[in-house]
């Protein structure tokens, strides 16, 4: 079908709205109908892949209008892989979190989920336009409605920590704004491709250039790179369980994504890397962007402050191997998407069945947790693996890349980064293992060492987070396939 | 120094934006009252919708309305008479953006001052950090 | 080398790990449990063995499972060497499961389904690391194997098994990521290969500065091997259940590690790029000062598992030892030594476990007499020292030997000195423990009381007699190993 390119954007848009309406006839209704929405968008992404996969670029002009006057989604190999993955992870969340809802936002949960799946519709739109300003406009989607799912977390403060979020998100996406102004000044049109074709003519102007610097300044406060990366922690802590369950693996690689859409498709691999002499810089911010998540991370109290610490690491992985200017860097910064919105979806799924169960995560709320919730821990400890670095786990074969990158470019203090920080990493998550293994479990366990009470996350949520964790094993095996069948000819 | 000024006089409208941004970011980082960040923020989001809506402009250009009466005689239109309505239409959407926007952080701040009787973002901190 | 195709590398490796639902499922059934690990222990055992005909006609057995990036894939390939592994490890498997459930069920130990369990995937991770085809399996075989072994080490649960699982850890792992990861990249972007080959995968494009970090690198690095300074956390890992030092700090951990190191130097580097660059001697200082470091240290120590810990860190720089000497006599002592030691080492374990049940004695000091009362468990004792020493008749003769003869050929008479004095040493801390065992008094109790013999329970009695009846075998029959070797090294 020639629709399903915005189909996969359109279902969750319509759904919501139905599930918006729902809420004041029949409210028990609105969960279904949302469900139903991602499993269309689900179903439609994974054709679209099947389609690029098959026959190359899908082009979906909107309302038949041709571009550059028209807006276009275009679907190439990058957009279809990250519109699988963003779909099938709201999707899988949404299943996973039925309780979690339940539970934290009872009173509003049929409002709630219409937010979610606005939510998810700006971020596939996100990934699947072709427009630079239509890109703006789901961007703004998708904020709001994440800047709404953070207040309607922590009663206490989750309010402040959403405004604070508010204030630097805005900053970023009007930076972003203020740089698809000064292309238009210089090209005239707001079509991607357009605008590729007429920078690649054109004389580098200082016009571009600032455009250029002003995009990506926007995108980078968006994703969280080092040092802005300040409203992160706060508004993951605070925010519901089912929202940074899909925040977390999703928002901020969607943004990497956008980047690297602009690096390459926009602007052009000769412009960014020739032209201007970025490279060399950025590269060092992504050095102490992945250093200093290491390192906060190991300083935090809380089991969600430190893995938001450990996504900005993450995002300083995925920038750095962006802008290393080589195909390996850029083959191992968009694995590494794939890989770490998985691993990410993993961590916090199991996160989410101890808050379930729990109710709160500073570290010292954890002792016993091996004996309590196995089936949950070991879902947990594979995600953490995958985060270290660890074969067969996919997190292994990005940071291969990575470093493979790294060491053809000659950024050795890159490589340095990335193997301290899977120690940092390796550190961090056997300090929580500790006291998941060794501490007797506070809760009703007398004796540590009985097979004690297991008590266990509900099984919806099991199953989910163990089909992830296993999925990390499974990514990390075909990992050669994503690369050959995906990547590589996308890279071209 | 000399051919500086007239090229500051020529685009002083986008000089004029640049002070906004910078004022609407200063209220944003270095107030302390919750609502003038607020404000601060909108008025950070105008001057960008003012730059937008400067870029259509042509010289002795009017609005981009075509009357019937224009098209009459068989005229044609020429493009260079009407100012460029697409910057104006995208601005649109970022008004929009911007309205919504302030009024979610209004929301906010409602609920803030119900919870903490206070807007000081230090007087917040300290209350939050007990 | 002709090559056959065949799925059970794949299916040996498996085997104990597909056994690990089926065991976990039977937790309640203590008996069903222990025997669905017989049975996968003796499948595993089996299908190896099936493949030794091939292998010692000279072929090898091959299997690509996925392609990650050109000329780095997972894949299995089975040659003299990983058989000789592989035989040592899935035999003293089954020989060591009889052991376990004797001494767990003897001090009724809890977690025992959770144990069994990671003993087993440790066995398939080691049983992997036999048959990678080339490093990037093998490091994935290596990290499975660190952590599927922590849950083994910590067993207890207790404050000193978490400093010690820490220690564990950080030598571990830590080297591991932090050495071998960089190492390996290193090579791969050098030469964009990380297949093991007869004559190493550098075609000179290695100058010998970075020749010389390489290596340093990748002998450090597999830190399993014990070499110093990354031994403290084979002391340290004596903390736990002596079943676990047993198998796998005696012979399926640390022997990871040397072959590792062997598989390294020998498929990755080549003997003839390690003798054009004289790489050889440095890395037979580092495990010279191994051996005789290690050796004094194990004269120190009066606890018994850590006199054999640090025993086993100075015989497994000998392995390293041999393979430095770059010649063929020498290869093959320090090869089959890793066969040698297995079986006398674990001897020695089995028998501080059974010491450690019958009578709760951990200290040699203590066991004065305690021959007398557990005449077969020192008889033992005793045989398993032999192999350890290199004295006839138990195989470790034939090893030391070779060692020694590897020294002659390949000129370096100063390093025959350093096998010489540390046999010695090893002697002078074992062959007292053996005496004061059968000739020395025991503290407490009265002279004239009738000597009762209490061994500890026969589940743990047979396999310690029998690994050291395998170890005197082993001196008269060597040649299965001795033809593997032949055939895997080419020599």
């Amino acid at each position: 079908m020639d629709n399903y390119p915005v189909l996969i954007v359109v279902a969750p848009l319509i759904t919501a709205l139905l599930a918006g309406l729902f809420v004041w006839i029949e409210e028990r209704l609105s969960y279904p109908i949302v469900l139903a929405g991602l499993a269309v968008s689900v179903f439609s992404a994974i054709n679209v892949l099947i389609q690029v996969l098959a026959s190359g670029s899908i082009q979906y002009k909107m309302g038949g209008w041709p571009p550059p006057i028209g807006i276009e989604y275009r679907i190439d190999l990058l957009n279809a892989m990250v519109l699988c993955l963003v779909s099938g992870v709201a999707f899988l969340n949404l299943i996973a979190s039925c309780r979690s809802v339940k539970q934290e936002i009872s009173d509003r949960a049929g409002s709630y989920y219409t937010i979610y799946n606005l939510f998810v519709t700006g971020l596939l739109g996100v990934t699947a336009t072709g427009d630079l300003f239509n890109l703006y406009v789901l961007i703004e989607i998708t904020s709001l409605t994440s800047y709404a799912q953070v207040a309607m977390g922590d009663r206490d403060r989750g309010p402040l920590a959403s405004l604070n979020y508010i204030f630097i998100g805005v900053i970023g996406a009007s930076f972003y704004l203020l740089g698809v102004g000064y292309l238009y000044i210089q090209t005239g049109s707001l079509n991607m491709a357009d605008v590729a074709a007429i920078i690649k003519d054109a004389p580098a102007s200082s016009t571009v250039l600032t455009a250029f610097i002003l995009c990506i300044l926007g995108i980078w406060i968006k994703m969280a790179l080092f040092p802005m990366h300040v409203w992160l922690p706060n508004a993951y802590s605070y925010s519901p369980v089912v929202f940074s369950r899909v925040v977390a693996p999703l928002m901020t690689k969607v943004m990497v994504y956008v980047m690297i859409r602009l690096m390459i498709t926009v602007f052009g691999y000769d412009y960014v890397f020739k032209t201007l002499h970025l490279a060399d810089a950025v590269v060092w911010l992504a050095t102490i962007a992945v250093l200093a998540g290491g390192i906060m991370a190991l300083a935090q109290k809380n089991l969600k402050k430190m893995l938001a610490y450990i996504i900005v690491c993450e995002i300083g992985y995925m920038v750095g191997g962006a802008w290393l200017g080589n195909r390996l860097g850029m083959t191992g910064a968009i694995l590494h998407i794939l890989n770490d919105a998985l691993m990410t979806f993993a961590l916090f799924l199991g996160v989410g069945n101890i808050i379930y169960k729990i109710r709160n995560v500073d570290l010292t709320d954890l002792k016993g947790l091996f004996g309590k919730m196995p089936w949950t821990m070991g879902g947990f400890v594979l995600a953490a693996l995958s985060i270290i670095g660890v074969p067969p786990t996919c997190g292994f074969f990005s940071k291969w890349y990575l470093l493979l990158g790294a060491l053809e470019k000659g950024a050795y203090h890159f490589a340095a980064a990335l193997i301290i920080s899977s120690l940092i990493c390796a550190v961090l998550f056997f300090k929580v293992f500790e006291i998941c293994f060794f501490e007797p479990a506070l809760h009703g366990l007398e004796n540590p060492h009985s097979h004690g009470a297991i008590e266990e996350a509900p099984v919806s949520m099991l199953i989910i987070s163990g089909l992830v964790s296993l999925s990390l094993i499974a990514a990390g095996f075909y990992s050669g396939t994503i690369v050959n069948r995906i990547i590589i000819p996308f890279l071209g | 120094m000399n051919d500086l000024l007239p090229l500051i006089v020529a685009k002083y409208n986008y000089w004029m934006y640049v002070i906004l941004m910078m004022i609407g970011l200063y209220a944003m980082i270095a107030k302390n009252n919750l609502v003038k960040k607020v404000v601060g923020m909108n008025i950070f989001q105008t001057a960008i919708i003012l730059f937008y809506v400067s870029i259509g402009y042509k010289t002795d250009a009017s609005i981009p309305i075509i009357k019937s009466s224009d098209t009459a005689h068989g005229m044609v239109v020429r493009a260079a008479d009407y100012i460029n309505p697409l910057t104006s239409c995208l601005m649109l959407t970022a008004i929009v953006v911007s309205v919504a926007t302030f009024g979610f952080a209004m929301a906010l701040i409602v609920r803030i001052y119900r919870r903490y009787q206070t807007l000081e973002e230090d007087e917040l901190r300290m209350r939050l950090s007990e | 080398m002709e090559t056959v195709f065949s799925i059970k590398p794949l299916l040996a490796v498996l085997v104990t790990l597909f056994a690990v639902p089926v065991i976990i499922s039977s937790s309640g059934r203590p008996n069903v449990r222990e025997s669905w690990i017989f049975v996968a222990g003796i499948i595993k055992f089996l299908i190896v063995c099936s493949m030794l005909p091939d292998i010692l006609e000279g072929k090898q057995i091959s299997l690509t499972l996925f392609e990650i990036a050109p000329g780095a894939s997972l894949a299995f390939r089975v040659d003299g060497l990983g058989m000789l592994f592989a035989l040592v490890a899935s035999s003293l498997y089954i020989i060591t499961s009889v052991y376990s459930i004797g001494y767990m069920r003897g001090l009724d130990e809890h977690g025992q389904t959770r144990f069994v369990s990671f003993f087993a995937v440790a066995l398939s991770a080691t049983i992997g690391v036999a048959f990678s085809a080339n490093l990037l399996t093998l490091y994935l075989f290596y990290e499975i194997l660190s952590l599927a072994t922590y849950p083994l080490v910590t067993h207890h649960q207790d404050e000193i098994s978490k400093i010690s699982g820490r220690k564990y850890l950080v030598f571990i792992l830590g080297t591991s990521i932090a050495l071998v990861l960089p190492a390996m990249i290193y090579c791969y972007h050098v030469t964009g290969t990380l297949e093991f080959s007869p004559a190493g995968i550098f075609t000179g494009q290695l100058p010998k500065p970075a020749a010389t970090v390489l290596l340093l690198m990748f002998v450090f690095g597999f830190a399993k091997a014990g070499i110093m300074p990354f031994h403290s956390w084979l002391p340290a890992a004596m903390v736990a259940p002596t079943p676990v030092s047993a198998l796998l700090h005696a012979v399926a951990v640390v022997k990871v590690g040397v072959f590792s190191i062997v598989r390294v130097m020998t498929g990755i580097f080549g003997i003839r790029l390690l003798s054009d660059y004289n790489l050889g001697i440095m890395v037979m200082i580092i495990a010279s000062v191994t051996i005789l470091v290690g050796s004094c240290i194990a004269l120190s120590q009066d606890e018994l598992k850590r006199r054999l810990a640090f025993s086993t860190i100075s015989q497994l720089s000998y392995i390293v030892f041999g393979v430095a000497l770059l010649s063929p006599q020498g290869l093959l002592g320090g090869v089959i030594h890793i066969v040698m030691h297995a079986f006398g080492k674990i001897t020695l374990f089995f028998c501080a476990g059974a010491i450690y049940v019958a009578t709760g004695k951990k200290y040699i000091s203590q066991m004065g007499g305690l021959g007398k009362k557990m005449p077969l468990t020192f008889a033992a004792f005793f045989i398993g020292s032999l192999g350890v020493i290199g004295l006839p008749p138990s195989g470790g003769f034939y090893s030391k030997w070779n060692l020694i003869i590897g020294t002659l050929e390949a000129q370096q008479t100063v390093f025959m000195i350093v096998l010489l004095i540390s046999s010695f040493l090893n002697a002078f801390y074992f062959l007292p423990i053996v005496y004061r065992g059968f000739f020395g008094k025991s503290g407490e109790e009265e002279v004239n009381r009738p000597v009762k013999i209490e061994e500890a329970n026969l589940r743990m009695v047979i396999p310690l007699i029998i690994t050291a009846i395998i170890s005197v075998v082993l001196f008269f029959y060597p040649t299965v190993f001795i033809n593997l070797i032949k055939v895997g090294l080419g020599i």
